[in-house]
């Protein structure tokens, strides 16, 4: 605050007694209308109080001459997009999987549809775009556990796998370490014969070894070239994808104390449209057969 | 201001009174003082005349102006679609995508601004800016209905009669008529100009057509009307800072005071010695729209419209004196101790010019440029970022591409998509069957005026790839215009 009044010499209008190394600044008076401006958005705000919810109550509060509610413009907003898309969701529950793929109009919402649904309910393990990781099976690719075609992915999705559901897909690798159907040096042995089928196995002389035991103990599920069987959900062992890690130790603990992992049924959670349109959806991410 | 005098701060009375009771007497809003510019003809009245009616005309007409271009497309040569997303403007169509032009646009206006600020003043102000044009019409129509300064002092003075009341609502009808034919004709930009003034004529166009109307009748009213001058003392920021482009050199409206000064009242047959050419006649107050007085000096108000320049000439042809006492002058000859010219190498050869010029012309040749290597398609090509790559069965790896084409023709065009960098690799098109090896050519199709999407799966064996990220070309051509469009992107695989 300045202690006194200055005048500008040379205009003879007040300094607002600031001083910045010698340059003083002129205190001049706003014009009038902008002080009427000024009144103007104070009656503006008035309109608010009027129009709009204001004061609080002890439960509640005035709820203004609109009656406007942020609340009940999203369920007016929601209700709006559920009867636009109705249409189209009542002819997706109509029509085939194959006939959704076919027509381009149901591909597209379905695949709207369905990537939505996907980040809601499937991203947290599967990840964004069915990227996968140790332990949740990548979507995009072309290997599948239990069959890539629609109606293999819509079974999967709808029952899950080794879940509640009575249709369960179900299948289980036996522990065998740890149920000691294998000795420790067996199990080694088996492993180096699994990575043999891919060509990644190091030591012949020990893959060599448990062929007998691979036979006996593996090949029903996983066939004799450890070419899977998606029909049991047995993985294919000869290809270079592996859902807990190809290196050796992986596959000794996979063998030792098995996997076993568990997806849950979503017929109970998700509308049959939907399921459908996740359906279409992870079928269209590159790996859909 | 004599020589080397600076504005220095005095001290007011050093009384004992607080600095609250000093100001208790000081307002602190100021009310507004009318100007009332008197009429003046000369050679910069007929100047601005001139460009004010170039500038009005080509607002009200070029909607009007028509361009074929065929069946399901606007014949409106300049139209700025917002629903369909286009811009016209004759033979041209302009993106969304294609919005660096506007913004070229813009920086080659402001450019221009700066380098003629820099050299000529405040022409744009004074001249050509819609305040100054609109505001000079206003007046014109006031001037008209009510008379000359002094008419319009006397009659704001009356007391309030039926006659003044009847001269004023005529003056304010003529004045929301000129300002509804202003906003009617800004949204003519907007929409088809003859379909949309019969709707709004007949009541038939939509509430949004009549808010704009309605809104920009409002703010020409207010603003030319009422608002004027303190437009441009209050709200444009460009006044505050237009002194940044000038210096000594940079023409501006002047007061020569080496000639003027002393000034005083002159008597026919008195002579001339020991006394200036000013004859203090306050011409230049009079005429001046935003009522300032020139001879005080450089002033942000100061719009740079020289009526003053033709006020004070006529007045000088009178007493006998040349002309020029207040001339487009630069600070340096307005403020001389005598009469100096500039050259005109230091008047145009000045950094700050130079520097201005150069940028309008970089700015200029790479609009120009960009636009005559502008084609009718262009490529955007979006990677996946989520699965980044994906290790297929047998080893190999995929990513996939969001391939875009924008079909910027009226008709359906095919393409040929080329994509190279990863020998062995190959490409399949989502929707498509088959799968292309790399080194042949993908065959595409995009519908008129629209941006066709591809999602496209790359793959390629891991022994192809080097590294973690390996350059991938796309190259496409049209098959119908002969058009190419190139973009780079990468293909990423995981670490070995």
């Amino acid at each position: 605050m300045p202690t006194k009044i200055e005048k500008d010499a040379i205009t003879g209008k007040q300094t607002t007694g600031h001083d910045w190394d010698g340059v003083k600044e002129l205190d001049t008076p706003l014009p009038k209308w902008w002080l009427y401006v000024f009144y103007a958005t104070i009656i503006w705000s008035i309109g608010y109080y009027v129009f709009y919810p204001s004061w609080p109550s002890l439960s509640s509060h005035v709820p203004g001459v609109l009656g406007y509610s942020a609340r009940t413009d999203i369920v007016r907003d929601l209700r709006e997009q559920a009867e636009q898309r109705a249409p189209y969701v009542t002819r997706i529950r109509a029509a085939s999987l194959e006939q959704i793929r076919s027509d381009p109009q149901l591909l597209g919402f379905a695949i709207a549809g369905g990537r939505s649904a996907f980040a809601d309910n499937c991203a947290a393990c599967h990840g964004s775009g069915g990227a996968g990781t140790k332990g949740f099976p990548s979507l995009a690719d072309d290997d599948w556990l239990w069959g890539g075609d629609l109606e293999a992915i819509h079974a999967t999705i709808r029952t899950g796998i080794r879940s509640a559901h009575p249709d369960s897909r179900l299948s289980l690798m036996p522990r065998f370490g740890l149920d000691g159907m294998l000795a420790a040096a067996q199990i080694s042995d088996v492993a180096e014969y699994v990575l043999s089928l891919s060509a990644t196995g190091t030591d012949k002389a020990a893959a060599s070894r448990a062929a007998p035991l691979y036979a006996e103990n593996c090949a029903a599920c996983h066939g004799d070239k450890g070419e899977g069987n998606a029909e049991l959900g047995a993985p294919n062992l000869a290809d270079k994808i592996w859902l807990y890690g190809g290196d050796k130790p992986s596959v000794v603990q996979t063998i030792a104390v098995s996997r076993n992992g568990v997806m849950p049924a979503w017929t109970d959670r998700l509308d049959e449209a939907t399921i459908k349109m996740l359906t279409v959806y992870v079928h269209s991410l590159g790996g859909g057969r | 201001m004599p020589d080397g005098a600076l504005p220095t701060a005095t001290a007011a009375t050093d009384t004992a009174a607080s600095v609250r009771e000093q100001r208790a007497d000081r307002p602190l809003y100021a009310g507004r003082i009318k100007v009332y510019p008197k009429k003046i003809g000369g050679l910069y009245r007929r100047l601005k005349w001139g460009v004010l009616a170039l500038c009005l005309g080509l607002y009200y007409t070029v909607p009007w102006l028509r361009w074929d271009r065929g069946p399901n497309a606007p014949d409106q040569a300049i139209l700025l679609d917002l629903p369909g997303a286009r811009g016209y403007f004759f033979g041209v169509e302009i993106w969304p995508q294609e919005i660096y032009f506007l913004a070229g646009l813009m920086i080659f206006g402001a450019l221009a601004l700066f380098l003629v600020s820099s050299l000529f003043g405040r022409l744009w102000c004074g001249y050509a800016c819609p305040q100054t044009v609109w505001t000079d019409l206003f007046l014109w129509v006031e001037r008209q209905l009510e008379g000359d300064r002094n008419a319009r002092i006397r009659l704001d003075q009356q007391p309030w009669s039926w006659a003044r009341l009847a001269g004023k609502g005529a003056k304010h009808a003529a004045w929301l008529i000129i300002a509804a034919a202003t906003g009617g004709a800004w949204v003519m930009y907007y929409v088809d100009a003859p379909t949309a003034t019969r709707a709004l004529l007949t009541g038939a166009a939509s509430a949004e057509l009549y808010f704009f109307v309605g809104l920009f009748t409002l703010t020409t009213y207010v603003l030319a009307g009422w608002a004027r001058e303190q437009v441009c003392t209050y709200m444009c920021p460009w006044p505050r800072f237009q002194a940044a482009m000038f210096d000594e050199q940079t023409l501006t409206v002047t007061y020569r005071a080496w000639r003027g000064e002393p000034r005083g009242k002159h008597k026919a047959g008195d002579g001339w010695l020991g006394r200036g050419d000013c004859v203090d006649c306050r011409q230049c107050v009079m005429v001046c729209p935003t009522g300032i007085d020139i001879r005080d000096g450089q002033q942000m108000e100061c719009i740079n419209c020289a009526l003053c320049v033709d006020a004070c000439n006529g007045v000088m042809d009178k007493v006998g004196r040349p002309r020029g006492l207040i001339a487009f002058d630069t600070l340096l000859g307005g403020t001389a101790a005598q009469p100096r010219t500039s050259t005109l190498a230091s008047r145009f050869l000045r950094p700050r010019v130079l520097v201005y010029a150069a940028m309008l012309a970089a700015v200029g040749s790479i609009l120009l440029a960009a636009f005559a290597l502008r084609t009718t398609v262009e490529v955007s090509v979006l990677r996946d970022r989520s699965p980044v790559f994906v290790t297929l069965s047998d080893g190999s790896i995929r990513n996939g591409y969001t391939f875009k084409i924008l079909n910027k023709t009226r008709e359906a065009h095919r393409y040929g998509l080329d994509i190279g960098g990863i020998p062995g690799a190959t490409v399949s098109v989502v929707g498509a069957d088959g799968v292309t090896p790399i080194g042949e050519t993908v065959m595409l199709e995009a519908r008129p005026d629209t941006v066709a999407t591809f999602r496209l799966y790359v793959s390629a064996p891991r022994g192809a790839l080097g590294a973690e990220s390996t350059p991938l070309s796309f190259h496409l051509t049209d098959l119908v215009s002969g058009s190419t469009a190139d973009h780079r992107s990468v293909f990423l695989a995981p670490k070995r």
